[in-house]
């Protein structure tokens, strides 16, 4: 940075010149400072970004033991009917075990074969029903199935458990390592892409549980708390900002929508829990009650956001409008509503996306309960993204860590997402006047 | 109140006849009994220094004071001896009868045709879609900026200079065919080229509506005006026809205001 020198011939006194560099030295120092401060929020938002991405993103792939399953009709369908319950209540884990043990003949005893039988996950009873009820023709047939491994083989897979440590501080055994060296020798242990993770709802083995269903809920809750809060917010706005008359009610009305702003989320939920679930007798943990507390959560942002929009379109607008015989409702929805409404959609997907985020009034509601099904309306049973990733995270499991990290990825796209819609609605509506 | 004789103007010729007009901001009063006929098909200019009360008469003509907080208006505005200021009548249809122009150029921010096409539209003046085109095309040809902007209808009116923007608004005022034009100082924010078109324009605007404008410039209001009202501090000074007032006021106000000793 040059300090710019006077012109020639200009006559500068001393005092002047020292004044001038004193104002320049502080102008450097105001800016290094700012630079300074920016650097410091990208380390942080690096330092955050890091180190969710390398504790998450082993939750995006899955091990799997590649095992040639035999579809026994004596274990699925004894009277061969093909009735569906009866191929629904058969024990499948009996034929991924048999698979197993049929790679491990030598493995004798309770205790062994327990620990064999380990290296299956819980799930694969469903993954076999699965493929069963998709194509009853396989029952008989001997097929090659890639059978998910159990979270601590997965970790070990994947690394996260030390061989060279001493057995009895490992989760998995020394004769475990044996067999899945000798499975890994034969080609039989996959790694792929885990859909399971996008596709299902929460289980209590972290290589099952899935953060569909909670997104599921959290889309649904947000599809409430937006049908309530948008219309809402906006009346309220348009009324206190251009037809409420100005006197000591209203007044007192402005401050506890600012008020309002500031509560604490939990209290909502407290609200919510006297209100919505013991007065009204509406259901527990379901996403209704949710987005109703989460709109009114959202509303003081969303009206105090489009009163500053409405309060910012140029008065000329609404006089010309006025002075042509536009009645005052044609004025707000002809010509100050366009004109708010970047101010009201910024408002609105700012509330919006602090209601994705929040968890703390949905625990008040029930939204914390451990639910495995994909929630199919707006009164079943759900939880919500941050929810789901708060019970992750107080899981004992060693792979929820992966899956709780992986959960923020994917609540932290949504948001970015939500604001790149902020962005696109607001030039998409921009006018100049 | 009948004593319409006291002026120099017959009660039919007037289009709009002020009596004892005072306004009231809260506690403060602002206009004093003004009492001030409008002629028909003639340009009155309001003239005074600033903050005389020239244009809160002005915005009592049609009402425009309503949409300010705390302001009260008293006594009688008649236009078409309707009495306006009557809870009864309502100020849209009476701002459909008397337009406004104002200071700043304020058009939509919308096409060009659909600032001039709103005000028949919300009043339902159009019978189809050519009629609608044929009004906008008048308003326009009216305004003088046909010519300026038959080719591009569609842009923006904001996108338009300062002057083509204030004959918008002049055109988007006439789109609803009134009878008085009120114009707050139009030309202020305008540069001498500008002023002078709209200036023309006003003079031929005057064969079809009266026209009451406020003005800073005394120029201005003895170039375009047949009568002028001289206010001063919410008094109605001096009114008369404008070559008289500029070359031999009554009042000593007048005077000093017109040859510069105060303004």
């Amino acid at each position: 940075m040059d300090e710019p020198v006077a012109p020639r011939g200009l006559q500068v006194t001393d005092a002047e010149a020292a004044h001038v560099r004193r104002r320049y030295r502080s102008e450097r120092r105001f800016r290094l400072l700012g630079a300074g401060a920016i650097v410091m929020a990208l380390t942080m938002l690096a330092l955050l970004v890091t180190s969710i991405v390398s504790t998450g993103w082993s939750a995006f792939y899955q091990h799997s033991l590649k095992l040639e399953v035999y579809f026994d009709p004596a274990v699925i369908d004894p009277d061969g009917k093909r009735d569906p319950d009866t191929l629904r209540s058969a024990n499948y884990t009996s034929l991924a075990r048999a698979a197993l043990k049929a790679e491990f003949p030598e493995v004798e005893g309770r205790r062994d074969i327990r620990a064999l039988n380990g290296l299956l996950s819980n799930g694969v009873d469903i993954q076999l029903l699965k493929m069963v009820q998709a194509d009853p023709e396989i029952i008989g047939q001997r097929l090659p199935v890639e059978l998910i491994a159990s979270d601590d083989v997965d970790s070990f897979l994947k690394g996260f458990i030390d061989r060279d440590e001493q057995e009895s501080n490992r989760r998995v055994k020394d004769n475990e390592i044996a067999w899945l060296d000798a499975l890994e020798a034969k080609d039989a242990v996959v790694a792929k892409f885990d859909a399971l993770f996008w596709t299902s709802g929460d289980s209590r083995e972290p290589e099952l549980a899935g953060f569909w269903g909670a997104m599921v809920g959290s889309f649904l809750t947000l599809l409430v708390t937006l049908g309530l809060s948008f219309p809402i917010g906006i009346l309220a706005a348009v009324y206190l900002e251009e037809f409420a008359p100005r006197n000591k009610f209203t007044d007192i009305i402005e401050v506890n929508i600012n008020n309002l702003a500031a509560v604490p989320s939990i209290v909502f939920g407290l609200l919510g829990l006297a209100v919505f679930l013991n007065f009204f007798g509406l259901p527990r943990s379901a996403p209704l009650v949710g987005g109703m507390v989460l709109a009114l959560m959202t509303l003081p942002t969303i009206i105090i956001a489009s009163r500053a929009a409405l309060k910012a379109v140029p008065p000329s607008i609404r006089e010309a409008a006025l002075g042509i015989g536009a009645s005052k409702l044609q004025v707000v929805t002809h010509h100050v509503l366009p004109l708010a409404m970047p101010g009201v959609l910024t408002g609105t997907i700012i509330g919006m996306a602090q209601a994705l985020g929040e968890t703390a009034p949905l625990l008040m509601i029930g939204m914390v309960a451990f639910i495995v099904d994909v929630p199919g309306g707006i009164t079943d049973p759900a939880t919500v993204m941050p929810v789901q990733i708060y019970l992750w995270a107080d899981s004992p499991e060693r792979a929820f860590v992966a899956r709780t990290s992986a959960g923020i990825m994917a609540l932290l796209g949504f948001l970015v997402l939500m604001n790149a819609l902020a962005v696109l609605l607001r030039k998409r509506f921009e006018r100049r006047w | 109140m009948a004593d319409g004789e006291r002026f120099d103007m017959s009660a039919t010729k007037a289009k709009v006849v002020a009596r004892d007009v005072s306004v009231f901001y809260g506690e403060k009063q602002a206009l004093f009994d003004v009492d001030l006929e409008i002629g028909r098909n003639e340009v009155t200019a309001l003239i005074g220094p600033s903050g005389c009360g020239k244009s809160t008469f002005l915005r009592c003509l049609n009402r425009m004071n309503d949409v300010i907080d705390g302001c009260r208006v008293v006594g009688s505005v008649k236009v078409d001896g309707t009495e306006i200021l009557d809870d009864g009548i309502d100020a849209v249809q009476l701002r459909r009868r008397v337009g406004m122009v104002f200071q700043k150029p304020n058009p939509f921010p919308k096409s060009i045709y659909d600032n001039i096409a709103y005000g028949p539209r919300i009043h339902g003046l159009s019978r189809d879609k050519d009629d609608l085109d044929e009004m906008v095309q008048s308003s326009l040809e009216k305004a003088g900026l046909w010519g300026e902007v038959k080719e591009r209808l569609q842009q923006p009116g904001t996108g338009l200079s300062g002057g083509q923007q204030q004959r918008l608004c002049i055109a988007r005022a006439i789109a609803v065919r009134p009878d008085v034009i009120l114009m707050d100082e139009p030309c202020s924010a305008l540069d001498p080229i500008a002023t002078a078109k709209i200036e023309e324009l006003i003079d031929e605007l005057r064969e079809s509506f009266s026209i009451v404008i406020v003005t800073h410039s005394m120029q201005q209001a003895a170039r375009v005006s047949q009568r002028t009202a001289f206010f001063h501090l919410g008094v109605l000074v001096e009114v008369g026809e404008t070559e008289r007032i500029f070359t031999n006021p009554v009042d000593e106000r007048t005077q000093g205001y017109i040859t510069g000793r105060f303004g």
